[in-house]
């Protein structure tokens, strides 16, 4: 028995340790590919250029960085107001009936395939922004309501876990002092799982930034510098989705060189979201 | 005992399915599934006998095959890739070709014409699509045009524009007619739909349209002709331009300084607005993919694209 047991242990080693392998291929090559173009037309033209023409040699993807957060900032604009209003719900207010519906409904959101939030989003928002506010339709504003739905079910599922993993003490305490229902939510239940609740957001922003198929279909693209929420814009993720079929050479390492400044954002994002929710645990 | 000579059954019947696999290297679909009918067969066999380390033993090996073997193509089929504006009609023309020839196959792929040429260059892919003339060192590959494209402008069917002349198509597509009513529409501002940077339908358009002029930055970017199609037709301040092979009544098709874009006067030359369909291949091609372009350089072949709104090669139906 003893031996079949190592041998398994060693073969779950294997698969744990294949996929560390896995990703560390991925990050060197992603470096291999990309580096070598930041390198040659120099980190600042390549960070802060506004243009991007790959067929004259001119990549700048600064309109992208800021197309991104853009995108990012006006999804968490609906969805951390939605998103803790309906954490604290389900944490603090809901009939136990409703919670066995509700629960699986918005775990359920994050099954949806990002593809059919796209088809939505350019099936129903975007003719009826075109309709009523003007602009072509694909822009920012659709691209950050499609968004701040996908961000719902990591928001809500990680601050209501922090919320439940409050100590019982906390909630007694405050209603034992007279406090009311709310005020004990409100004052002593949020500020306390605070940390995890950011963390929630962090990771729901770095899903936001990483969204690419919806984003490709409902935001339009266009490579300029956003002005408006009714701009159409293209994000780091998009640019590489759009291009990548048909890039060689030069233009083929650019959207690697995307990818690497994409690599940045999102780990420090999630090395932020870990750091912030370790915090929490005291 | 009865247990054990089940075992052994499905254990012989295992090892000669993996030699027929390996023998024979059937196609991919088929050979995803009839190892997952081995997975949820096995188990029924062993329904009676207790678990053990043979089960596992099996289920690795599948798993193992499974990943090991991936997808192997059979070898009476060729691949065929590259430009997504050629796709639509490569697949006409390969099931047409199948039906013809049963036991090959063809499989089409997208992916753009860059990327078709590359598949070619390192042997990838037999065939490669491309939309557009080959550069540099692409052109020592062997290339054969299949049928000529117009690229239509396009616009939505209730726009009243019906006519603009070279000139001002550049001026909108640079973005500097920026409103409608400079070309005899609605005060509404004018929305470009363009194709991402390296598409051959976007490079035509830019070398026999825009010449030196930039197409404007603030051009909304479709990553396919289909989706061109579908932002021109849900919107009546769009305009755009795709293959003319696929423009249908969702949208309508712009005169270009009063030619109409339609087979007669691409042949006389009248639109010029033309780019070529290339098949390219890395030499001289022979077997299967010898055997598929004569099929498609064949009347009946021909006659098919024409049918599709392409241009066709083959002078005798050009004239028809």
């Amino acid at each position: 028995m003893p031996v079949k047991e190592k041998i398994i242990e060693k073969i779950f080693f294997l698969i744990a340790l294949s996929s560390i392998t896995i990703l560390a291929l991925i990050t060197f090559f992603i470096f291999e590919e990309g580096l070598p173009l930041i390198l040659k037309i120099g980190p600042k033209a390549f960070l802060l250029g506004e243009r991007w023409i790959p067929s004259k040699g001119s990549f700048g993807i600064f309109p992208m960085i800021a197309s991104s957060f853009w995108v990012t900032f006006g999804a968490l604009l609906l969805g951390i107001p939605l998103g803790l209003a309906c954490t604290i719900f389900l944490a603090e207010l809901i009939p136990p009936s409703i919670g066995i519906l509700l629960r699986p409904a918005i775990q359920l959101l994050a099954a949806i395939p990002s593809v059919i939030y796209g088809f939505w989003g350019l099936i129903v928002l975007v003719p009826l922004i075109q309709n009523y506010l003007g602009g072509p339709g694909l822009s920012i504003l659709a691209g950050s309501l499609v968004l701040s739905f996908m961000i719902l079910p990591t928001i809500i599922t990680i601050s209501e876990d922090s919320l439940k993993s409050l100590p019982p003490s906390y909630k007694a305490g405050a209603l034992a002092l007279g406090a009311t229902h709310w005020q004990t939510i409100w004052r002593v239940l949020i500020p306390a799982a605070r940390s995890g609740i950011v963390a929630s957001i962090i990771l729901g922003m770095g899903r936001a930034i990483g969204e690419t198929m919806a984003m490709i279909m409902i935001l339009g693209n266009a490579v300029k510098m956003p002005t408006s929420f009714l701009d159409s814009a293209r994000t780091l993720t998009t640019n590489i989705g759009i291009e990548m079929g048909y890039a060689s050479g030069d233009h083929r390492q650019a959207l690697f060189a995307t990818g690497i400044v994409l690599f940045f954002i999102i780990m420090g994002l999630n090395t932020l979201a870990i750091f912030l929710s370790r915090r929490s645990v005291h | 005992m009865d247990n054990s000579n089940e075992r052994r059954h499905v254990m012989l019947n295992l090892v000669q399915h993996l030699i027929e696999e390996t023998l024979k290297q059937v196609q991919c679909d088929r050979n995803r599934l009839s190892l997952i009918w081995h997975l949820a067969v096995c188990p029924a066999y062993h329904r009676q006998a207790k678990p053990g380390i043979w089960n596992l033993g099996i289920l690795f090996l599948l798993l193992f095959i499974l990943f090991g073997m991936g997808c192997q193509r059979s070898k009476a089929g060729i691949t065929v890739a590259g430009s997504t504006s050629v796709e639509p009609f490569a697949e006409l023309l390969a099931e047409e070709y199948m039906s013809r020839h049963p036991e090959s196959h063809i499989y089409v792929q997208g992916g753009g014409s860059t990327a078709g040429i590359e598949a070619v260059t390192n042997r990838a892919a037999k065939i490669g699509m491309s939309s557009r003339n080959l550069i540099g060192e692409e052109k020592n590959l062997y290339t054969v045009t299949i049928a000529k494209d117009a690229i239509a402008i396009i616009l939505h069917p209730k726009n009243p524009v019906q006519d603009l002349s070279l000139n001002q198509i550049r001026e909108v597509f640079a973005g500097k007619i920026k409103s409608w009513d400079k070309l005899g529409g609605a005060s509404h501002p004018i929305i470009l739909v363009t194709r991402e940077e390296g598409s051959g339908t976007r490079e035509a358009f830019q070398k026999f349209m825009m010449g030196k002029e930039d197409i404007g930055l603030e051009a909304l970017v479709q990553d396919s002709n289909g989706a061109v199609r579908q932002v021109v037709a849900s919107n009546p301040n769009a305009i755009g331009y795709i293959s003319l092979g696929l423009v249908n009544n969702q949208i309508k098709a712009l005169k270009i300084s009063g030619v109409e874009p339609n087979l007669t006067d691409i042949k006389n030359g009248k639109y010029t607005l033309v780019r070529p369909f290339l098949f390219v291949f890395n030499e001289e091609p022979g077997g299967e993919a010898k055997s598929f372009l004569e099929f498609v350089l064949s009347p009946a072949a021909q006659k098919l694209l024409s049918n599709e709104g392409l241009v066709p090669v083959l002078t005798k139906i050009a004239q028809e």
